[in-house]
């Protein structure tokens, strides 16, 4: 069913395998936190690519650096060493306001809490990225923020606070405002580890849905199910990869939502 | 991040805490209302020091005579003996700038009429003195310098020697005063005058002939002080040499000695209790200052309290690509509206305050656009002071240790 990513290298949505076509290419990537005298290594040389159109699943357990990674390829921190190239450009050497920029227009991410601006509408969660770039009209703002809201099926819920929406809708405002940049990633630490299993078939379905968009997606879970909706999985342990293996028949979550009956409990 | 959404941002998030927007606030509102008020005070007080300077006459002349300083100790101004009536006589003869010119003698005494008694200044003067003194008199007629050559028992008295002898408004033009048991008959009532720059009723006092006073009261041969006027403002400076070369020519004191009298001149004077309102003015201006001061590091309490409590906040913006320069702005741009609003509110407060004062303690206040502009600029000036090191904290946040503070 699971194929060795090493046996064959499967060209993702069909496109070629050109290294410069890679979004993600990091190669011996470390990333040592110290801790007063204690070292704690949390990335032990890690190589991996991700090309167009991929939809990867990082799997592993607890503190096998996981989320570490998955900052390191967000921009949000930077490797002790090793290079990371995405889409083409070095970020290991780049200043943080450059990081900022990158994240700011190559780069979606969600993260497990959520973390929307509280008492701040989901449209203007969602225009927040867009609030950043210069080069965006507070009309286009306002149309790209719409339609972001449109793809993860809240439009009209886009005058809603956060807190008058239930977890799984704050999560596709999340998701709504990662998209809204046109990234060429999508990053998502643990999208539905918060959520229970229809409220989490139905960020999948989403994830699934903008994924057949062309849009390149990597996700951290640890529930292998959840790990069955995307492409391939790769696998942490110790703050190295273990396995990448391709998925063998994608589950899909549409039609599996379609089977689950009707439960009202399910919104938070 | 543009203009227009930076000032959304920092709008929404002073109003989500009114309260605390509010308090903080409260610290800018309070300095600033108190420098427009102190600043107004002391404005005012000054403005009307000077009008009511000028309206003694600004081209007048006092002329004293030196301390004497017998054997390296100095005496009371006013003790020295060497100023005589010849003196008064010369300078008026050989002085073309000096327009009037009296010599003047002083003493107080006990005012009897009838059952009543008051203690008031008794001046000694020619009549020139009216005119270098602009001092009209209302009803009856001034002494002359007959009078003056007779030591004739006459005066002209202040309004309020006639309200405590005879009562308001009384007729007292005629009538016999004793002055320490000498009688003395009242030719004349001055116009009311009000008080002086100094607080002293400028009504207070009984004039009277020179040689009256000098002779009939004190029993001196000297003379204690001169007024003079000169001829035109302009002039001052002319009179003042014509008197110095004449006074020191009869003193027989060479033209490079010390010369053994003053002349001070009304701007002297006005110039002096100006400085000395200037001083009180930048003291209460100082003292409010500190309040304002005080503000400002409230903004900083805040803002430090406020980063701390929106870490995650910050962490998300970044995520999504706020620079440090985004975050700087933002959390800057709050404090100063936060000091700018309070500056407003305070400045609003102020100009109340000064009125109320105005109304109320009857005191003279101005406000002046520079003392507005200065709060505002000041206030303003607080809001990005002491929000800076708040916001810097703020924009050099780490994304995700910003994201991960709990
Ligand atoms: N900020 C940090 N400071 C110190 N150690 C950290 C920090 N973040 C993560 N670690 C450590 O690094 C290791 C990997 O953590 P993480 O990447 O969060 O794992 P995962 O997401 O797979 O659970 C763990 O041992 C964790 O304790
Ligand atoms: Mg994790």
């Amino acid at each position: 069913m699971h194929r060795k990513w090493a046996d064959r290298r499967v060209p993702a949505a069909g496109e070629d395998t050109d290294m410069d076509k890679t979004i993600i290419a990091v190669k011996s990537l470390v990333k040592t936190y110290t801790m007063g005298d204690v070292e704690v290594h949390a990335l032990r040389g890690v190589n991996a690519d991700i090309l167009p159109g991929e939809f990867v699943a990082i799997m592993g357990k607890s503190g096998s650096g996981k989320s570490t990674f998955m900052n390191i390829l967000g921009c949000l921190d930077v490797p002790t060493r090793g290079s990371y190239l995405l889409d083409g450009a070095d970020v290991s050497s780049l200043s943080k306001d450059q990081l900022a920029t990158l994240r700011n227009r190559k780069i979606g991410f969600v993260f497990q809490s959520f973390n929307l601006l509280s008492r701040t509408s989901a449209l203007e969660n969602v225009e927040l990225p867009l609030m950043y770039n210069h080069k965006i009209s507070s009309r286009e703002m306002r149309d790209r923020s719409l339609k972001a809201l449109e793809q993860v099926g809240l439009a009209s819920r886009s005058s809603h606070m956060p807190n008058q929406l239930s977890g799984g809708e704050q999560q596709r405002v999340a998701i709504a405002r990662s998209l809204v940049n046109d990234p060429v990633v999508i990053l998502a630490d643990e999208p539905t580890g918060n959520l229970d299993t229809r409220t989490s078939l139905e960020i999948m379905d989403i994830f699934q849905k903008l994924n057949e968009k062309g849009i390149t997606i990597v996700i951290v879970t640890h529930e292998a199910d959840i790990a069955g909706f995307t492409k391939r999985n790769i696998t942490f342990r110790d703050g190295r990869i273990m396995r990448s293996v391709m998925v063998g028949n994608q589950r899909n979550a549409r039609e599996e939502l379609a089977q689950l009956p009707v439960n009202v409990e399910d919104e938070v | 991040m543009k203009m227009k959404n930076l000032l959304k941002a920092a709008i929404r998030s002073l109003t989500k805490n009114k309260m605390r927007t509010f308090l903080t606030m409260l610290g800018i509102i309070i300095g600033v209302a108190s420098v427009i008020a102190m600043l107004a005070i002391g404005q005012g007080s000054r403005e009307s020091i000077q009008s009511q300077i000028s309206t003694l006459g600004t081209n007048v002349l006092m002329i004293f005579p030196q301390a004497s300083s017998s054997g390296g100790v100095r005496m009371e101004a006013g003790t020295s003996q060497k100023m005589t009536l010849d003196d008064a006589r010369a300078l008026i003869e050989r002085c073309p700038s000096v327009a009037y010119l009296t010599p003047q003698v002083r003493t107080s005494g006990q005012l009897v009429a009838s059952n009543l008694n008051w203690r008031s200044s008794v001046y000694g003067v020619y009549p020139d003195y009216f005119s270098i003194r602009n001092l009209k008199i209302e009803t009856g007629n001034p002494f002359t310098m007959n009078d003056d050559k007779s030591a004739a028992k006459v005066c002209v008295v202040g309004q309020t020697i006639v309200t405590n002898l005879f009562g308001e408004g009384a007729d007292a033009v005629g009538r016999v005063i004793r002055i320490n048991k000498i009688p003395f008959k009242i030719t004349g009532v001055i116009e009311k005058k009000g008080q002086n720059a100094f607080g002293q009723d400028q009504d207070d006092m009984v004039i009277a002939p020179f040689s009256t006073v000098q002779k009939r009261m004190l029993a001196i041969t000297y003379i204690q002080s001169m007024l003079a006027s000169a001829t035109t403002e302009d002039k001052i400076p002319a009179a003042t040499a014509e008197i110095t070369e004449v006074l020191k020519e009869r003193h027989r004191l060479g033209p490079s000695e010390d010369a053994d009298f003053t002349i001070r001149t009304q701007s002297d004077i006005a110039n002096a209790a100006t400085a000395t309102s200037k001083i009180l003015t930048i003291l209460l201006a100082s003292i409010a200052s500190i309040s304002l001061l005080v503000g400002g590091i409230g903004i900083m309490n805040i803002m430090l309290v406020s980063v701390t409590e929106r870490t995650r906040e910050i962490g998300i913006r970044m995520s999504v690509g706020a620079r440090g320069r985004d975050v700087l702005l933002q959390f800057l741009i709050e404090a100063l509206l936060i000091s700018l609003l309070g500056g407003l509110i305070g400045i609003g407060l102020g100009m109340l305050v000064s009125q109320v004062i105005a109304n109320l303690m009857s005191w003279p206040v101005t406000i002046t656009i520079q003392s507005i502009l200065m709060s505002f600029i000041f206030s303003s000036a607080i809001g990005i002071f002491f929000g800076w090191y708040p916001a810097r904290k703020a924009a050099r946040l780490n994304p995700i240790d910003a994201l991960r503070y709990e």
